[in-house]
């Protein structure tokens, strides 16, 4: 491995905002924090895959992965991380090299690929992706982009995470890592105000984002710089100068915020747009910290009055599906945050939670489900599919909230699964989100097909009778 | 005869084409209670899975070596060691599948070597299966990776046999035959009287099935006990160009003679099959196919006002792209751009002027002027910014039902494909409208020259 990334990763593991980082002691944190794989028994992501999650929402770059078919080809257009107008982040651009390259270096088909894609879609940026067969033939994607950026006129990003160097998390930082070298401060808006924010690590997942910023523009918050849900490249090269920052999800970019915080001064704190009590102290906390640095106080009163408004709406939306909903049972596996922000809002319209996964999960995050879902909180660690599949086929819960990967344990126990992972198909962030949410679980818990499938065949009855 | 032309852009923009791996663990999936595994990165692994999910909508069971940066420069051999005793351990597979990547060809990994040395280490693994197929993410595609598997496959399990089973056929299924195309091509082999035994068999696996207990390993497809039966046959029948090698493999080591048959879609094509089929049974065309047979001819009829002189462009795997460009243009459509992924020798059969070993940038440009676009789901947003329609084939399928119950082979299916194609170019024909047949410029000039008093001038 090049040493300047072996470098880079070891800064992204020492990362002093990082609670879980802080805990550990010196000789552990060396280590770092990638778990170790078990081969054979591991799923997941790699780190180039979560490069891809955290920059492909930059919506008018070309993204440019160079490497071998598998990681463009199996992969492109898979996410359904929104876009308000440019559509080129979708389009799948990649070096696909051969044999040849493989021998010979792929250094100069990268640079053709490069001049080839700004000739046809003059995108303002190119970012490139390494990938574990060039990193390890040595091709030097970083010389290549500065030949390519002082030839074409245009920045071209090196993405140097290689899936190699660890999971889809670690990508996620060194993905921040390559913003915070390569572009932002790079650029300035066109103006400035004191109420100019910056939204960290929200990736506009079936349009979240477009879920929460009206609440924003409503007290007159601005959103300067969006990190890098349905963002452009200028916004987030300019993104140095908000005033404060909000960091939503907290594995994904803290390297992002506390570093902006380090070099330029933009105060941040850490809040989740799901569940309706997270969103309005999400508004207060933000508005909090621009009257902090200069904002009018009436800022904290627009703040108040929006929430009683909108918490209000929210729950006489969600009210007729209280009864609905009342003391049914839920299974949540999902990571980190969201765990203890979507349990509070469910028991709060009467579901019972009968578990939750903290695989993902800090100590805060544990006391807090803890503190929420009383002694008797059922936290699972690592549930294996088939004890997943098994406490289904049992009827142990009314439905599981999961992500794509045990949709099918789910189905195939004929038990009733919302998706609430990356590949979503709606938001349920902020108070719509929430309603949303409220109104997909019962759409789904009171589909009739649950009845037909669970029948057995009238065959198969007159058997057993 | 089409010339086939190999893009020369540095730049791939928008991939038509999947990695080899994929389609080796693709294959595998058709092995019952397999557990595919890929050397390599976790990524490579879960990239592909995830792709696989969205297509079948199914769990897939894919595993990986979970090679870090480390053992990527020291070597994999721990990695697939522990990998192989974890699967065996955890998901009891009858069979396990070994895919190279990109990263361990590059390095260099000897797998064949490490898997002797440690089935020596470990004599407990005797009781499981192991096959090793060569696929460096730069050789080749998916496709490939399918025909390589299913060569491994063959090589590693199949033996001559002192029996012969005059009831029993083998199937070598080519990547393109869909769980849909195995159903309808067990009940023509059975119709027959014949046993097939089909190799690989996504439609015991991959049929979107409910199974009666959860399983960590394929829930079905080929078991170990017919590839051991295949000896046995009275003839192998393999569909697609890419099961020759392995047909010839099969014949080598069990002397089971075998068909090739470039496709299964179209009237003449089924016509070849049936005939076979009744040759090797020595049974005559039951009514069941006659019958349909006549319907596809009805249909043929009805449809070929909708098809006749449309341009269509195709992008497809070779031996799907031939299938379907060959069938499509028997209806009297224009193949005016074909795109394929690697050199196969059958593209030079598909009925285009060219074809183009490219992506799907390429597919676009050349659907241009094209009534009709066919490629897998990822040509969605040509398709949109063309404003043309579009008819999903191939895999991935992401963005429709029942991708796994897609029909295009025997008369049934030719007969269902058509009617698809014929209803989209039915759906978004042009109907006339008052000012279509205006009179050009030059007439109007011309008449004007011939007439001393234009009746325009008259009437004023």
């Amino acid at each position: 491995m090049q040493g300047n990334l072996s470098i880079k990763v070891q800064s992204v593991f020492n990362e002093p905002g990082c609670n879980h980082n802080t805990s550990k002691s010196e000789k552990e944190r060396k280590k770092g924090c990638s778990v170790q794989l078990k081969p054979g028994a591991a799923a997941g992501g790699c780190a180039f895959d979560g490069a891809k999650i955290a920059l492909q929402p930059i919506a008018d770059v070309a993204h440019l992965v160079h490497g071998p078919i598998a990681c463009e080809g199996n992969s492109w257009d898979n996410r359904s991380s929104l876009s308000s107008g440019p559509q080129i982040y979708r389009t799948g651009f990649t070096t696909d090299i051969g044999e040849f390259d493989v021998i010979y270096g792929g250094e100069k088909r990268l640079f053709k690929a490069i001049r080839e894609i700004i000739e046809k879609y003059n995108p303002p940026a190119v970012f490139v992706y390494q990938t574990c067969v060039t990193a390890m033939i040595g091709d030097d994607i970083e010389a290549v982009c500065k030949a390519a950026s002082s030839k074409f006129g245009k920045p071209v990003i090196p993405v140097n995470v290689p899936g190699f160097v660890g999971q889809k998390n670690l990508g996620n930082k060194l993905a921040g890592e390559t913003l915070l070298d390569y572009v932002i401060g790079t650029e300035e808006p066109d103006f400035t105000s004191p109420f100019d924010i910056n939204i960290i690590a929200e990736f506009n997942i079936s349009g979240e984002l477009w879920q929460v910023k009206p609440l924003f523009n409503q007290i007159g918050i601005r959103v300067l710089s969006s990190i890098s849900g349905d963002s452009r490249y200028r916004e987030v090269a300019y993104s140095h100068r908000a005033k404060a920052a909000m960091m939503v999800c907290s594995r994904a970019l803290i390297n992002v915020a506390r570093k902006m915080e380090e070099r330029y001064g933009i105060p941040y704190f850490e809040g989740s747009f799901y569940g309706i009590g997270d969103m309005s102290e999400s508004l207060r906390q933000i508005a909090t910290l621009l009257v902090s640095r200069g904002a009018p106080e009436s800022l904290l009163a627009r703040a108040e009055a929006l929430i009683a408004v909108e918490e209000a709406r929210a729950w006489a939306r969600l009210e007729p599906y209280r009864e609905r909903l009342k003391g049914k049972r839920v299974l949540l596996i999902t990571g980190g945050v969201k765990s203890w922000s979507v349990v509070s809002a469910l028991q709060d319209i009467g579901m019972e939670v009968v578990g939750t996964s903290v695989k993902k999960s800090t100590k805060e995050d544990k006391d807090r489900i803890a503190e929420i879902m009383g002694d008797d909180a059922h936290m699972i660690d690592n549930m294996a599919p088939r004890e997943m599949y098994k406490m289904l086929k049992e009827a142990r819960a009314d439905i599981m909230l999961s992500g794509g990967r045990s949709q099918f344990v789910a189905l195939k126990a004929k038990t009733p699964w919302l998706d609430i992972n990356q590949e979503r198909h709606h938001g349920y962030a902020g108070y719509e989100g929430m309603v949303r949410l409220v109104q997909e679980i019962d759409k789904t818990l009171h589909n009739p097909v649950w009845e037909q499938v669970r029948a057995p065949a009238p065959w198969d009855e007159n058997l057993s009778v | 005869m089409a010339t086939v032309i190999k893009s020369s852009k540095a730049a791939c923009v928008n991939p038509l084409k999947l990695s080899a791996p994929l389609g080796a663990c693709y294959a595998f999936l058709g092995m019952k209670h397999c557990m595919p595994v890929m050397h390599g990165s976790q990524g490579c692994a879960s990239l592909g899975l995830v792709l696989l999910v969205r297509h079948f909508r199914e769990s897939i069971p894919i595993q990986t070596t979970a090679m870090n940066e480390v053992t990527s420069i020291l070597g994999g051999h721990e990695n697939l060691e522990q990998a192989i005793l974890n699967i065996r351990q955890r998901a009891k597979p009858e069979l396990i599948g070994i895919c190279s990547t990109g990263l361990t060809e590059t390095r260099g990994d000897d797998v064949s070597g490490h898997l002797e040395l440690i089935r020596q280490q470990h004599p407990e693994l005797a009781d499981t299966p192991i096959v090793h197929v060569s696929t460096p993410d730069y050789i080749g595609s998916f496709q490939d990776g399918w025909a390589n598997t299913v060569q491994s496959i063959v090589k590693t399990f199949t033996h001559r046999s002192e029996r012969r089973n005059d009831k029993q056929v083998n199937i070598l299924a080519g990547c393109h035959l869909t769980a849909g195309d195995l159903e309808e091509i067990r009940e023509m082999v059975e119709s027959f009287g014949l046993h097939p035994v089909i190799l690989p068999d996504i439609s015991g696996s991959l049929d979107g099935h409910i199974p009666d207990d959860f399983s960590p390993t394929s829930m079905g497809g080929t078991t170990m006990t017919d590839l051991a039966a295949m000896g046995e046959s009275a003839a192998t029948l393999a569909i697609g160009e890419q099961m020759r090698a392995s047909a010839v493999e099969l014949e080598a080591r069990t002397g089971v003679p075998y068909f090739l048959f470039d496709r299964l879609t179209g009237l003449e094509a089924n016509d070849r099959f049936m005939t076979c089929l009744s040759t090797v049974s020595g049974i005559p065309v039951p009514a069941k196919y006659r019958r349909q047979r006549s319907q596809l001819q009805d249909a043929m009829l009805d449809a070929h006002f909708f098809c006749g002189g449309k341009k269509i462009a195709i992008g497809a795997e070779p031996d799907l792209l031939f299938a379907l460009s060959k069938s499509m243009s028997e209806m009297g459509c224009v193949i005016e751009c074909a795109v394929s992924t690697m050199d196969s020798p059958i593209l030079k059969n598909v009925p285009a002027e060219n074809v183009i070993l490219g992506d799907l940038e390429d597919l676009e440009k050349g659907a241009a002027e094209c009534d009709l676009l066919i490629t897998h789901s990822h040509g969605r947003q040509a398709a949109a910014r063309l404003d043309i329609p579009f008819h999903r084939a191939g895999l991935p399928l992401f963005d429709r039902l029942g991708a796994a119950h897609c029909l295009s082979v025997g008369y049934r299916g030719t007969r269902t494909l058509i009617f698809a194609i014929g209803n989209l170019f039915l759906a978004n024909g042009h109907t006339a409208h008052p000012g279509q047949w205006s009179l050009p410029e030059t007439s109007i000039c011309e008449f004007a020259e011939k007439v001393e008093q234009p009746i325009r001038e008259h009437e004023e």
